[in-house]
C-alpha cells in the first residue's frame, strides 16, 4: 500500500516536471519578455538591466531550476498585460471556475444517475436504446453550441436568464461566491447546464452499462429468489455495486472539466480562470498561460491520484493492476 | 485484349457480391441509424466537395460579396431573398455557402488529423509493443505524461506556440497545418496504447514465432505480419476519434486560435456569428452550429455502429 502511494506520487512528480518543462519552453521561445515588458523607447542599458534582473543571462538549465523553484512557491512572475503578480490574478478567478465546475458536477450526478438506473431497470431493449441515442446526442453537441442555443432561447427570446457574467457576488475575503445572491444563482444556471450536459450523458451511459452487468450476476438472482422487493434489489444491491466506478470516473471528469470549462466561460463571459487563459493566449501573456497550465495540471493530477488511491482502498482487487501502472480509464 | 475489361468487370461483380453478403454489410443494412448517418455524411461530403458548382456564392471571393445584401434573414422570414436561402451575414456573405465551404475545411482538418495521429500512434504502438524494453518504457511514460494534461489545453498551447513562432503574414496560410499538428500531438496516445496491447498479443502467436525462426527481418515482421492485424481496431478507433477531432477543431476555431476569419471553418463561423447575435441576427450563428452538430453526431453514430458490428463479443 505504502509502496503504491509512493510510486504514484513519484509518477505524479515526473509528470509535473514534464508539464513544467513545457511551460518553461513556452516562456523561453515565445516572444521576448524584455521587449514585451519595456516600452519601445527603452535604452540598451535598461534592456540589459532587465535581462540581468530576470535572470535571462543564466544558462538554460539554471533558469529552468529557478523557474521550478519559484513555481513551487507559487511565484509565476508578473503578468505582461497588467503588471500584477500572476498568482494573485489567477487566485482571484479561481472561485468562479470552481463553483461552476462543482455545481455542474453535482447536477450531472443528480440527473445522470437516476436516468441511467431508470434506463437499465426498464430493461426492455427499447429504453436502453433510447437512452443510448439521447446520450449520443449529449456527447455530440459541442458545449459552446449548447451555450449559444441556451442564450438564444432563455436570454434573447424569453429574456428570463442573464446571458453573461456572474451576477452579484459576495466577497468572503479569501473567496467570492455567487451562490448567496439570487442574481448569482440565476447567472449560474445556464453555464452549469451547458457544462453538465456532456457529463450527464457520460454518467448515464456508464450507470446503464454497469447496472445491466450487475443485474446479470448471481447474487441479484439470489436476492430475487429470496423475494426481496424490486426497489431493494435495484438500489441496495444493484446500484451500490456499480457506484464505485461511477464516483471515481466522475472525480476524474472533474479534472477534465476544469480545463474544459474555459469554453463555457468564453460563451457566457464567466469571469473564471479559463476566460483569463483564453484572453492571455490572445495577448500572448505568457506568465499567465504558463501558470494556468501548471495549476490546472496540478489539480488534474491530484484528482487522478486521489481517485486512484480511493479505488485501491475500497476495492483491494484493484491494487495489483494499479501497481502495474495501468490507468483506470 | 478485348476480353480483359469483361473479366475485370466479372471479378468486380464477384467482389461486390461478396461484400454485399458479408456480415458487416448485413449488419449495416439492418441498422437504420447507421444507414441514416452514412447518408447524411455522404450528402455533406458531396456538397462540400462540389461546393464550387453547387453553391450560389464563393464566400472567400470578396468580389462576390455585396454589402447592400448584408444581414438578410433566411428566405422564409420577412425580408429574406433568393438565392440567399439561409440569409447572409454582416458582410453580405451567403450563410449556406459559408456553411458548405466551412464544412469542407472542418472535414479536411478532422480527417487529416485523424490520419496523422493514427500513423504516429500505430508506429509508436508497434515499436513499443514489439521491441519492448527501455523503448517501450520511455514511449509509454511519454504517453502517460501527455494523457495527464487535459487534451484541450495541449491543443490550445501547441496552436498558440506555433502561431507565436510564425511571422504574422504566414499565420493564416499555415493555420490548417498548425491545427492538424496541434490535434495530432495530443490524440496519438489513444492509438499507441491500443496498438501496443494488440501487438503484444500478436507477437506471442505462432505465425510470428515461425517468421522469426526462418529469420524474417524484424522490420518485415512488424510491417507485413503484425501491422495488418492491428489495422482493424486502429480504424475503428479512428472513426470514433474523427468526431472528437472535428469537435476539437471547431472548439479551437471558436476560441480564436484555429482557422482565421478569412478562411472560416464551422467553428470560426460560429465565433463570428456569436459576436453579432445580440443584434437579432440569429441565423448567422444557428445554422453553422446545427451543421456542426449534425456532422459530429453522424460520425459518432457511425463509429459507434462500426465498433459494435466488429465486436465479436456482441454477436
Amino acid at each position: 500500500m505504502l509502496l503504491l502511494v509512493l510510486k504514484r506520487l513519484a509518477n505524479a512528480v515526473v509528470v509535473l516536471l514534464f508539464v513544467a518543462l513545457l511551460a518553461f519552453t513556452i516562456f523561453k521561445f515565445l516572444g521576448d519578455p524584455v521587449q514585451l515588458m519595456l516600452n519601445p523607447q527603452a535604452t540598451q542599458e535598461e534592456r540589459d538591466a532587465l535581462t540581468q534582473r530576470l535572470g535571462l543571462n543564466d544558462p538554460v538549465p539554471v533558469q529552468f531550476v529557478k523557474f521550478v523553484a519559484n513555481a513551487v512557491q507559487g511565484d509565476f512572475g508578473m503578468s505582461y498585460r497588467n503588471q500584477l503578480p500572476v498568482m494573485g490574478v489567477i487566485a482571484e478567478r479561481f472561485p468562479a471556475t470552481f463553483e461552476l465546475v462543482m455545481v455542474s458536477s453535482i447536477a450531472a450526478l443528480l440527473i445522470g444517475l437516476p436516468l441511467g438506473v431508470f434506463a437499465a431497470i426498464n430493461g426492455g431493449s427499447f429504453m436502453v436504446r433510447v437512452a443510448h441515442i439521447i446520450s449520443m446526442i449529449g456527447v455530440s453537441v459541442p458545449a459552446f453550441v449548447i451555450g449559444i442555443l441556451l442564450i438564444l432561447a432563455f436570454s434573447i427570446e424569453l429574456q428570463v436568464l442573464p446571458a453573461f457574467g456572474r451576477g452579484e457576488v459576495v466577497d468572503l475575503g479569501f473567496w467570492t461566491t455567487g451562490l448567496l445572491t439570487s442574481s448569482g444563482r440565476y447567472a449560474l444556471i445556464m453555464p452549469a447546464i451547458s457544462l453538465a450536459l456532456f457529463q450527464i450523458s457520460f454518467i448515464m451511459r456508464l450507470v446503464t452499462s454497469e447496472m445491466l452487468e450487475v443485474l446479470r450476476t448471481d447474487f441479484i438472482r439470489f436476492a430475487r429468489a429470496r423475494g426481496l422487493r424490486a426497489r431493494a434489489i435495484y438500489f441496495r444491491h444493484g446500484l451500490r455495486n456499480c457506484l464505485m466506478p461511477v464516483v471515481t470516473i466522475t472525480g476524474m471528469l472533474i479534472g477534465d472539466l476544469i480545463a474544459f470549462a474555459l469554453v463555457t466561460e468564453i460563451v457566457f463571459q464567466w469571469p473564471g480562470m479559463g476566460f483569463l487563459f483564453v484572453q492571455s493566449v490572445q495577448y500572448v501573456d505568457i506568465p499567465v498561460m504558463a501558470a494556468y497550465l501548471m495549476i490546472v495540471c496540478c489539480i488534474f493530477i491530484l484528482i487522478n491520484l486521489i481517485t486512484d488511491l480511493i479505488y485501491v482502498v475500497v476495492d483491494p482487487r484493484m491494487g495489483a493492476t494499479a501497481i502495474g501502472g495501468s490507468n483506470v480509464r | 485484349m478485348s476480353v480483359e475489361p469483361k473479366v475485370e468487370r466479372e471479378t468486380l461483380r464477384v467482389h461486390f457480391a461478396r461484400l454485399w453478403d458479408s456480415d458487416l454489410a448485413w449488419n449495416f443494412r439492418n441498422s437504420p441509424l447507421a444507414v441514416v448517418s452514412a447518408t447524411v455524411l455522404l450528402v455533406i461530403a458531396f456538397t462540400s466537395i462540389f461546393a464550387g458548382v453547387l453553391m450560389p456564392q464563393n464566400p472567400f471571393d470578396i468580389m462576390q460579396l455585396f454589402l447592400d445584401k448584408a444581414n438578410l434573414p433566411p428566405v422564409w422570414s420577412e425580408g429574406g431573398a433568393m438565392p440567399y436561402v439561409l440569409g447572409t451575414d454582416m458582410q453580405g456573405r451567403d450563410v449556406l455557402s459559408a456553411i458548405v465551404y466551412g464544412s469542407r475545411i472542418s472535414l479536411v482538418i478532422g480527417v487529416a488529423s485523424v490520419a496523422v495521429s493514427m500513423t504516429i500512434g500505430v508506429l509508436v504502438g508497434l515499436l513499443a509493443g514489439y521491441i519492448g524494453g527501455a523503448l517501450d518504457n520511455f514511449l509509454m511514460r511519454l504517453a502517460d505524461a501527455v494523457m495527464s494534461i487535459p487534451t484541450l489545453l495541449v491543443a490550445i498551447l501547441v496552436s498558440a506556440i506555433f502561431r507565436g513562432l510564425l511571422p504574422v503574414e504566414y499565420r493564416d496560410t499555415f493555420a490548417p497545418l498548425i491545427l492538424v499538428l496541434a490535434l495530432s500531438l495530443t490524440s496519438w496516445v489513444v492509438y499507441a496504447r491500443m496498438v501496443r496491447a494488440v501487438t503484444m498479443v500478436e507477437a506471442r502467436k505462432e505465425y510470428v514465432m515461425a517468421a522469426r525462426i526462418i529469420n524474417v527481418p524484424r522490420r518485415r515482421i512488424i510491417l507485413k505480419h503484425i501491422l495488418p492485424n492491428v489495422m482493424t481496431p486502429a480504424l475503428v478507433t479512428g472513426t470514433l476519434n474523427l468526431g472528437l477531432a472535428i469537435l476539437a477543431e471547431a472548439t479551437l476555431s471558436f476560441l480564436g486560435v484555429g482557422m482565421p476569419s478569412a478562411q472560416p471553418s464551422l467553428g470560426t463561423l460560429i465565433r463570428l456569428g456569436n459576436q453579432y447575435f445580440f443584434s437579432g441576427t440569429w441565423w448567422i450563428v444557428l445554422f453553422p452550429a446545427l451543421q456542426l452538430t449534425l456532422i459530429i453526431l453522424a460520425v459518432n453514430l457511425l463509429g459507434d455502429w462500426l465498433r459494435d458490428a466488429l465486436n465479436p463479443k456482441l454477436k
